[in-house]
């Protein structure tokens, strides 16, 4: 057992919080937030210069064999600047699925050309019916001779829009909510037949619905084995889990510090709020939950590095105590803020949003409450 | 950053597992096992076979008899002990005052006290809160007004657990005006129980039993050499202590123990139908409860990880202190929701052991309520878990 960071861990969190400090101040991310792509590219390749991009691929794939303790400590440190470039549709998601089922020669030709910078990806799996049930998936993809048709609806993809090329579950055989029957397809962005219904998200992230209408796609896009893709989801999906949990637990500490710093500056009755009681319980409050919060992040990483991938109890425990803290944490951040707090132009406000979408992506808290409790 | 053993550490393990299995009495094993009733002997006799291991005290530095243990291998330990159902050492001579004799005393008190503290020789007990000084422990009125060699000291100490079984008790005191209020005029003292003027009377609490005492002073006259550190700095010893006490009272390893437990007998129990364990709102209270404790246990290593790198407990610790206690009185609760309506007997008798009549209750059912009552003790004792909040917001917020 060791609870240090070694010298790698700590080089790295110093250099992404190093960017979030000098580069990306929340004036900075609101400017990034208006412009066309909703990001910007310039930082994408800044990223990839540093190496961020490589940190979760092993090192025979070119990566730097990053392990769930890294890869927190890199999103807590995002989660501290409510970074909106698409990291984790590209890097975590869709990276993680082509490390994860991708042949020799798609891990070549795309994981580095993700790794420079040059790919964005997005992971379209949920449809509409779907919520957190993995395996329920109506978008079929029937094959012949050397092409998939795929047909159906896939909902709120991050990057949707953006990315080069989607990974896309579908149905090559079985029922709605088979676990075997599913697929993993690399579509091109702009296949002829997709629709895309581009929107922004309410936490200032990229995300389209989209539409399949018969869309050709070569055999040879196939990732893994047909029919048997769900276990390589599952995975990915936990690791994402685990990822936007440390991506809460680095937004939680700035959000109950700004609180605090807040509160001493705002007057009322002739003191600054931050004298009364009835605040400073609550403040203490919510700087024990990132503390509990950031504790079971490392418990799950640690977890997950143990058991060589994840380990889904552990994220689950992770994923429903930090849903818990976000919450709390957002909630009592606002109301601490007062008017000021449910304003646009305050920062503490896109941390309560960021917060809250986080409860309830890659599983709510009450859905990893139950998963913990029957495994 | 990783969560496995070493080899070493699975070793230490395993000894550590066997000198349990081997050393640990049984007698005191079924006691503690069952909720019966424990006596001080039972105290006395496992603390000077831990003494006779060398490992009586886990936190000591090692030149006054410590283990050096790394956080690892303490956590291993009380892992083990927990599920050995082993009793916990006596805090009051271990963890409190011992790290404030060490850490202030002068060498002529370390070598008086600590051997016999080390050897379970001697019971120390608390004297901290009075009928008057609770939460506010600073507005505390005992005095010690010093005349020649001696202190004489005239007060009234309150909820001094296991009092009536003591040979010393470390007391703060008032050298300082009694109408001052003030953190400079309290003073940190030693005095033998069996002082001329010491009267101790009991205080039974909910659940029938006499932990807790009052115990008075009346002109008992103790040796000035009984002062620990400086005259006036009681205040600054004492929260050193209090640290100390709170990481002590986190209590996660028993906490994992008794959850384990309660799992097993809410899977035995049923209203008619599926067991309790298998009832969704039940599972989803329990589910919240391991979750939480997981997170402390964690948030328990990094503190341990950051005090073997130099750095005392500190405020942060209070975190520790209210989680613990909040799970530990969430067990409580559970566990009378689990005994239905064997939660209503009340028969101490039957918990004490060698009980010979007749059983009421399944398991230890009817000690469910006893100990649930008892407990709400815990987010009161060792400074309230709202003053704990109050630590928090000035030491760690700085509000």
């Amino acid at each position: 057992m060791d609870f240090s960071y070694s010298e790698e861990q700590q080089m790295l969190r110093d250099s992404v919080a190093k960017f979030i400090k000098q580069d990306y101040d929340f004036d900075t991310r609101s400017k990034i937030l208006k412009s066309e792509t909703g990001f910007s590219k310039e930082n994408w390749k800044l990223f990839a210069e540093l190496g961020w991009l490589m940190v979760p691929f092993k090192e025979e794939d070119g990566g730097l064999g990053g392990t769930a303790v890294d890869i927190v400590g890199l999103m807590e440190e995002l989660g501290k600047g409510m970074v909106v470039e698409p990291f984790l549709p590209t890097v975590v998601l869709g990276g993680g699925l082509i490390a994860e089922a991708g042949s020799a020669e798609q891990k070549e030709v795309l994981l580095t050309s993700l790794m420079e910078g040059n790919l964005q990806l997005a992971f379209a799996f949920s449809e509409p019916q779907s919520r957190y049930n993995l395996a329920d998936i109506t978008t079929k993809a029937e094959k012949k001779s050397d092409n998939y048709t795929v047909s159906g609806h896939k909902a709120v993809v991050l990057n949707g829009n953006g990315a080069d090329k989607i990974i896309v579950a579908v149905r090559t055989s079985g029922d709605q909510s088979d676990r075997d029957g599913i697929s993993l397809l690399i579509v091109d962005g702009g296949s002829k037949g997709i629709k895309k219904q581009a929107f922004e998200t309410v936490d200032g992230q990229q995300a389209a619905e989209l539409t399949f209408n018969d869309v050709t796609v070569p055999a040879t896009n196939l990732l893994g084995e047909e029919g048997k893709a769900l276990p390589a989801i599952e995975k990915v999906i936990d690791q994402a889990a685990l990822a936007v949990c440390a991506e809460a637990v680095g937004a939680m500490e700035v959000t109950y510090k700004k609180t605090v710093e807040y509160t001493k500056t705002r007057k009322q009755f002739g003191v600054p709020i931050s004298k009364f009681q009835a605040l400073q319980h609550r403040m203490a409050e919510m700087f024990m939950e990132h503390e509990q919060a950031k504790s079971i992040m490392l418990m799950a990483a640690m977890k997950c590095d143990s058991a060589g991938g994840v380990d889904p109890k552990s994220v689950s425990a992770a994923k429903s105590r930090i849903g818990k803290a976000a919450r709390l944490v957002g909630q009592e951040a606002i109301q601490l803020h007062g008017g000021i707090g449910v304003t646009d132009e305050l920062d503490v406000g896109h941390f309560f949003k960021r917060l809250t979408t986080i409860q309830f992506v890659f599983g709510s808290t009450d859905w990893h409450t139950q998963r913990f409790a029957g495994s | 950053m990783n969560v496995d053993f070493s080899e070493e550490e699975l070793a230490f393990q395993k000894e550590a597992r066997q000198f349990l299995e081997e050393k640990y009495p049984k007698h005191i094993q079924e006691k503690v096992r069952n909720g019966l009733h424990v006596e001080k002997e039972d105290w006395v006799e496992w603390q000077k076979i831990l003494y006779e291991q060398g490992w009586a005290a886990v936190n000591w530095p090692v030149e006054y008899g410590g283990t050096g243990w790394t956080p690892t291998q303490k956590y291993i330990w009380s892992n083990e002990c927990a599920k050995a159902s082993a009793l916990e050492v006596m805090a009051f001579g271990m963890k409190m005052v011992a790290p404030v004799i060490y850490t202030y005393g002068t060498e002529e008190q370390k070598q008086r006290f600590l051997p016999d503290i080390l050897a379970s020789n001697v019971w120390w007990c608390q004297g901290y809160s009075e009928p008057n000084a609770g939460s506010d422990l600073a507005s505390l009125r005992t005095t010690a007004v010093r005349d020649g060699d001696e202190y004489v000291v005239n007060g009234t100490k309150t909820w001094t657990t296991l009092g009536h079984y003591a040979d010393w008790i470390f007391c703060l005191v008032r050298t300082g005006g009694a109408e001052e209020k003030n953190q400079t005029a309290i003073s940190f003292l030693l005095i033998d129980m069996n002082s001329p003027g010491i009267s101790v009377s009991p205080i039974i609490t909910l659940d029938g039993r006499r932990e807790v005492n009052e115990v008075h002073f009346e002109n008992v006259r103790v040796p000035a050499d009984n002062l620990i550190g400086q005259e006036g700095r009681g205040w600054t010893y004492a929260k050193l202590l209090l640290t100390h006490e709170r990481t002590n009272i986190a209590r996660v390893a028993t906490s994992k123990v008794r959850l384990e437990r309660l799992k097993e007998l809410a899977s035995q129990t049923s209203n008619g139908g599926p067991a309790l364990m298998d009832d969704p709102a039940f599972q989803l209270k329990v589910a919240d409860l391991e979750i939480e404790l997981l997170a402390l246990e964690y948030t328990e290593l990094r503190t341990l990880a950051a005090v073997s790198t130099g750095q005392a407990p500190g405020p942060e610790s209070s975190i520790l202190k209210i989680k613990g206690t909040e799970i530990y009185q969430a067990l409580d609760e559970l566990n009378v929701e689990i005994a239905g309506y064997y939660c209503l007997p009340f028969i101490k008798e039957q918990f004490e052991y060698g009980y010979e009549g007749d059983w009421i209750g399944p398991g230890n059912a009817c000690n469910a309520a006893p100990y649930y009552f008892n407990d709400r003790k815990a987010s009161i004792y060792g400074g309230s878990n709202e003053i704990q909040k109050n630590i928090i917001c000035k030491a760690v917020l700085g509000l």
